[in-house]
């Protein structure tokens, strides 16, 4: 193996890492104008950076659509005062944003977000590591994100941030069941046998050249999606939070940058669960139901899939955004009965259909 | 005692416990306000629309000849429930010859509007339609000396009104007519 063997991988990552911390970037500014849309305002509008603000029409458009408030929010998280309240426990209080970040951005590597032809004329994903097992080192190592929140709440000694961390605590372990068994059946629909894809993401999409998953697994898709509202503590299900009750939720505490990192793992998880849902319900990078995968190989084909894919993540983004400004909080007790009576049991009952349907279906077939 | 209606509360029906009939129509409703015209005014470019009898800061104005129309009296000084106008009255100090059936003029007319509190009872009070509490609502300082508005302030922020009387040239040609006769 030569020198270049490693180096061209953290290249790789490094344009994984700014593309994505980019895109939690702008979904924050695609929250406030949606949300200003939703609302009937206008939104933010007014920062403006020297050169390219200055362009005669098209600097002007860009300021009115917002372009350059990410830059402007960044950059006060960054010089903002940084104050540690006395009474917190110290360590584990700046360990907290970094343990609630590290796992929203670490889930992006096993990430199929675009297919290549290789020279085999084999169709192969795009990701930083491609493994078998990528939904369950995604599920495993996005669930840790729920640890910044708990230390967060613990830590900051306080007792609304600890309220929203046990709040967060127990809806992570309820939704967590649900999401886990409504996503089995996808799996046992994608990995028919014979196929030596198993548990990976990009066996999945494969499996949807037909028709999407969301058409023939509607109830796990809704499942999932509840599941991932409630994962990424997005209202409705915005218990940690719920700053009408609870001041800020865990992140009472927090100022300036440390808030700010709280801030991209919130929307970094949005990232990851939009994705998720578009790879395992949405169809990946296939064009439409049906019509599988038009793209043609080579570069452009890449492209083409690629952006066809993050289009898809767009809209799903939206629909996340469209949701928080249409929906009111549930109550906390309401969230626990709906996790744990509703969701769960049927997420039950519609594993065991699958089950049944699956090997009915294999039975015809063999 | 009033008798009561108890209202029956109907039972959710199967499509309303499964919440999805009513996101829907959730998300529709909010979806076809993001398609609205936007009602925000935005502030510092686009001012609103101050309607006639606003009390915004109370402002001297001159008529359309440009004469300052306060005479000093100092029925707004009495008036004025904070205390925040002072006047100092004077003789008319040029004797020009359209001022000259006045007999004062301010010498100094100052609100403190760190103390008024925009009642309007000045301009209530002024039997020349002198001061008047205009459209400006608007208004900042850096020190508290800033926000003692003198006379000159005053007359800038009150420019010129319409005058119906024009009581003063009413009194000259008046007097002017009786020295005729005389």
């Amino acid at each position: 193996m030569n020198f270049l063997d490693y180096i061209i991988p953290i290249f790789y990552a490094l344009g994984m890492v700014s593309v994505f911390m980019t895109l939690c970037a702008y979904s924050v500014l695609a929250e406030r104008k949606v949300c200003s849309l939703i609302q009937r305002r206008v939104g933010p509008n007014r920062a403006k950076i020297p050169i390219v603000g200055h362009i005669p029409i098209l600097g002007k458009i860009l300021t009115r659509l917002g372009i350059f408030h990410p830059a402007a929010d960044g950059l006060k998280f960054l010089f903002k005062e940084e104050i540690t309240p006395q009474h917190v426990r110290i360590g584990y209080y700046y360990l907290a944003p970094i343990v609630a970040l590290a796992p929203a951005l670490t889930t992006m590597v096993v990430l199929p977000f675009g297919r290549y032809i290789d020279v085999n004329g084999m169709v192969q994903p795009i990701a930083l590591a491609n493994i078998d097992v990528g939904i369950l080192f995604i599920l495993a190592v996005s669930s840790l994100g729920v640890y910044g929140i708990v230390l967060a709440g613990w830590a900051s000694n306080s007792k609304y941030p600890f309220l929203g961390a046990i709040r967060s605590t127990a809806q992570m372990i309820s939704y967590e069941l649900a999401m886990g068994l409504s996503i089995l059946p996808v799996f046992l629909w994608a990995a028919s046998p014979g196929s030596d894809y198993g548990l990976s993401l990009f066996g999945v999409v494969q499996a949807q050249q037909g028709l999407w998953l969301i058409i023939w697994q509607p109830i796990s898709a809704l499942i999932f999606l509840v599941a991932i509202f409630a994962e990424t503590n997005r209202l409705p299900f915005d218990m940690a939070e719920s700053e009408t009750d609870l001041v800020g939720g865990f992140h009472t505490e927090y100022g300036a940058f440390k808030f700010g990192m709280f801030f991209v793992a919130e929307y970094a998880h949005i990232i990851m669960g939009s994705a998720l849902f578009v790879l395992l319900f949405l169809g990946g990078w296939h064009f439409l139901p049906g019509v599988a995968d038009p793209w043609p190989d080579g570069l452009f084909g890449i492209l083409c899939s690629t952006s066809w894919f993050l289009l898809k993540i767009f809209f799903m983004i939206f629909f996340f955004i469209w949701m928080r400004w249409s929906m009111p909080r549930f109550r906390y007790d309401h969230v626990m009965h709906l996790g744990w009576k509703i969701l769960l049991p049927l997420a039950v009952a519609n594993f065991v259909f699958y089950i049944f349907l699956i090997a009915f279906i294999d039975n015809l077939t063999y | 005692m009033a008798k009561t209606k108890v209202l029956e509360r109907k039972p959710l029906t199967f499509s309303e416990k499964t919440y999805i009939p009513q996101i829907a129509s959730g998300l529709a409703a909010t979806f076809v306000n993001m398609f609205k015209k936007s009602v925000t005014l935005e502030y510092p470019e686009v001012r609103p629309v101050i309607p006639e009898n606003y009390r915004g800061v109370p402002t001297l104005v001159k008529d359309p000849k440009g004469r300052v129309k306060c005479v000093s009296c100092q029925l707004c000084e009495f008036v004025c429930p904070p205390k925040a106008i002072r006047i100092k009255p004077s003789e008319i100090v040029d004797e020009e010859s359209d001022r000259a059936h006045i007999e004062k003029e301010p010498a100094a007319f100052d609100i403190n509007m760190l103390r008024c509190i925009y009642c309007g009872l000045c301009q209530e009070v002024c039997p020349e339609e002198a001061i008047f509490l205009q459209d400006s609502f608007s208004l900042s300082g850096y020190t508290r000396e800033e926000m003692v508005f003198g006379k000159e302030k005053l007359l800038k922020l009150g420019g010129t009104l319409p005058d119906n009387h024009f009581k003063w040239d009413k009194k000259k040609s008046a007097e002017e007519n009786t020295e005729k006769d005389h």
